[in-house]
């Protein structure tokens, strides 16, 4: 999983059917000391992130399926949980 | 399958239920020298590792299989605590 930032909404009216009712997020992926790092990626949101929050994103299809709660549905990146603390110890 | 060392923890209240009770590690894959290769990432714990530890952990669909009947939504797992590794 990577840390990303939320840092956009995408919307499209015609998607195919399994991505109905899916919200999706431009995310930027981050280093650990809060960089951008690679290019922004689209993925399904599942835990009601908002612009702005750091997230943990799955890139993995049958992960990114799981969080959305359908089967084999064309996505391949989701947000799975909001990031409160990241504790880097020595 | 690869080498990393735990560099850290990641805490979140609201995340998908199916990831309650399960410890987020910070990962920084390891080169066989032991030098850093490749980016961080945050993978599931199944061994109990803690911050500072050498482990091992593996990627893909593959990584929620420690967790069944669940499935979790992960794409990285860590399945081993490295005692030590030796290289000829």
């Amino acid at each position: 999983m990577q840390i990303c930032r939320v840092v956009g909404t995408v919307v499209a009216t015609q998607k195919h059917r399994k991505l109905e009712g899916a919200k999706l997020m431009l995310v930027q992926p981050l280093t650990l000391d809060d960089q951008p790092r690679g290019t922004t990626l689209l993925a399904i949101d599942s835990v009601g992130a908002g612009i702005g929050e750091k997230v943990l994103v799955v890139i993995e299809g049958k992960a990114a399926g799981d969080a959305l709660g359908k089967k084999a549905a064309a996505v391949d990146a989701a947000i799975i949980g909001i990031v409160d603390a990241v504790e880097v110890g020595a | 399958m690869q080498l990393a060392r735990v560099l850290g923890e990641v805490v979140s209240t609201m995340k998908d239920a199916n990831l309650i009770g399960i410890k987020l590690l910070v990962l920084q894959p390891l080169a066989a020298g032991g030098e850093a290769a490749g980016r961080t990432l945050v993978a599931l714990d199944s061994v109990g590792a803690g911050v500072g530890e050498h482990v091992f952990f593996v990627r893909g669909r593959e990584a929620a299989f420690p967790f069944y009947p669940a499935e979790p939504p992960t794409d990285a797992a860590v399945i081993g605590i490295v005692d030590h590794w030796d290289l000829e």
